[in-house]
């Protein structure tokens, strides 16, 4: 019974069970879309762009706005400035973000340190689920519903174009439409997780659960529910030890997260290993190609 | 029609017509065209000059290597995508979908492996799986790139079977193809080396100077007039193509 109540008190608390709520709201959604974006290679772009919202989240902090309001408008202007950036194919896309990436987190930087902003860089760096509104809530459960049915719809011609761009256009699906449908549905995870978890932090929840999961799951749909079950479950972990632990609960989730991936993907390897020293000896070995 | 890939030009005065029904080999070098040809005419790469017009949407099976393996589908998921070309998307893949992809992996001899993830296939297994995918799309227009490369001679007889049967139902088919001896056997060939080098029957199309043009110096004229290619990789390396 000690145990019980150790682990439910957190849920006495109206904060922690807000919080709770939240992250796992957003965690469903973003624990199953993060599967498509490890699978189109989508990571780097997906921290970029929430990196590059942080001078839209301090304006909105100036201004008194909703984060979800200038975090929207921060995806959105970094998108473009990162777009814009990565074409210059004197200096490669790849540094062409990074150069815009951190110019923004500079310039959101120099804005939250200003005399009159609001001590509040902190929370938009790392995350406040303790500090979760009911607009919060509301903008989470969208998320959740509209994003999740985006992904159900999206489910096909995701499958078809991440496994052959050109077969799947043969089938009458625009890949480039595809992808950029993701983008969007990305740009919308982050505009809303970013709350909970922060600027620097948010990648987390979408990164950790299909890397836990990559490896021990048969299919697409397999691999987003388990990613989903994955970051409701770091989720609850983290704010456990936030609660028991007094430390931050963003960056309580986060580490949870991304000790899920680590775990899943030290399974992955041992799991291997086991295969390997169960397949039986022979004197003549020859050398075989797998395709991994 | 011309096409090109952020404003470097890769293919250019192209233009070819087939009626329905007819085969054509597309012979070219590696970095030739071929599967830019095959990108316009998917409509996946919009032309820079000229325009495509192909009735219906073509189906296209790819090359095993632009796919990909370490993605978690089955041989009866791979053939089920072919069912997207009936439109609604956004729902899943009714009974009769399945049953399709089903009877169709069937066809190409993979009934057995229809559950096993592509990448665990053999190369003319994952090659026979794309087959099923176009064959279940049911095009009028196939386009096949090099689908007997790196495939076992038992699925090299079965998708040659394959191709017999839908050029008797009437599709048109368009086969990239290093193999210079095989094109005498298609109705009409067509010469690319990043451009229009010929076309026409293989009789008047597969003579040396345009055998020459088309392949340069990975053309080796045998004693009889036998032609083979030796294929000029990316990584550095070649082998001899002589099937």
């Amino acid at each position: 019974m000690e145990v019980i109540d150790f682990l439910i008190d957190p849920l006495r608390s109206g904060i922690d069970r807000r919080a709770l709520l939240e992250l796992a709201m957003v965690g469903s959604l973003c624990g199953a879309l993060g599967f498509w974006i490890v699978t189109e290679r989508l990571a780097y772009g997906a921290e970029s762009l929430s990196h590059g919202l942080l001078p839209g989240l301090v304006l909105a902090a100036l201004a008194g706005a909703p984060v979800l309001l200038g975090a929207a408008g921060g995806a959105l202007v970094a998108a473009a400035l990162i777009a814009l950036a990565s074409r210059d194919a004197r200096v490669g896309p790849d540094t062409g973000t990074a150069i815009a990436v951190t110019g923004l987190v500079g310039l959101g930087a120099l804005l939250a340190l200003a005399p009159e902003a609001p001590q509040r860089l902190e929370e938009l760096l790392f995350g406040d689920p303790l500090g979760v509104t009911d607009g919060d809530l509301v903008a989470a459960a969208l998320l959740l519903v509209l994003g999740g049915g985006a992904l159900a719809a999206l489910h096909r011609p995701l499958t078809a174009v991440a496994f052959d761009a050109a077969g799947a256009a043969g089938a009458g699906i625009r890949p480039g439409l595809t992808r950029l449908a993701l983008l969007v549905l990305l740009a919308a995870a982050v505009a809303v997780a970013v709350q909970g978890l922060g600027a620097l932090l948010v990648l987390a929840v979408l990164i950790g659960p299909p890397v836990a999961v990559r490896a021990h799951t048969g299919n697409p749909a397999r691999a987003m529910a388990a990613g989903a079950g994955v970051a409701v479950a770091a989720a609850i972990v983290g704010i456990e030890v936030s609660f028991h632990a007094h430390s931050a609960a963003g960056a309580s989730v986060a580490l949870a997260l991304c000790a899920a991936a680590a775990l899943g993907a030290a399974l992955r390897r041992s799991r291997r290993a086991a295969r390997v020293r169960a397949r039986p000896r022979s004197p003549h070995r020859v050398p075989t190609a797998q395709a991994r | 029609m011309a096409a090109s890939y952020d404003g470097a030009p890769v293919l250019e005065d192209v233009s070819f017509e087939v009626a329905p029904g007819r085969s054509v080999c597309v012979l070219g070098p590696n970095g030739g065209g071929k599967t830019t040809l095959f990108r316009v005419l998917l409509g996946e790469l919009e032309p820079v000059a000229g325009r495509v017009e192909v009735s219906g949407r073509p189906a296209h099976v790819a090359q095993t290597d632009r796919t990909r393996l370490d993605f978690p589908v089955t041989a009866l998921d791979v053939a089920t995508m072919g069912t997207l070309a009936n439109g609604r998307w956004w729902l899943p893949p009714r009974r009769a979908d399945r049953h399709a992809a089903r009877t169709t992996l069937e066809h190409v001899g993979l009934a057995d492996q229809a559950d096993i993830r592509f990448g665990e296939l053999s190369g003319g297994q994952r090659q026979r799986a794309l087959l099923a995918r176009a064959l279940v799309q049911d095009s009028p227009v196939l386009l096949l790139d090099e689908p007997l490369s790196g495939v076992d001679p038992a699925s090299a007889t079965l998708i040659e079977r394959v191709f017999g049967e839908l050029r008797e139902s009437g599709r048109t088919l368009l086969v990239a193809s290093h193999d210079v001896e095989s094109a005498r056997s298609y109705d009409l060939v067509l010469c690319l080396n990043r451009r229009q080098l010929a076309f026409g029957d293989p009789a008047s199309t597969l003579d040396r100077e345009t055998l020459k043009a088309t392949y340069g110096h990975e053309l080796i004229l045998l004693e009889g007039g036998r032609a083979v290619t030796v294929q000029h990789h990316e990584h550095g390396h070649a082998h001899e193509d002589e099937r």
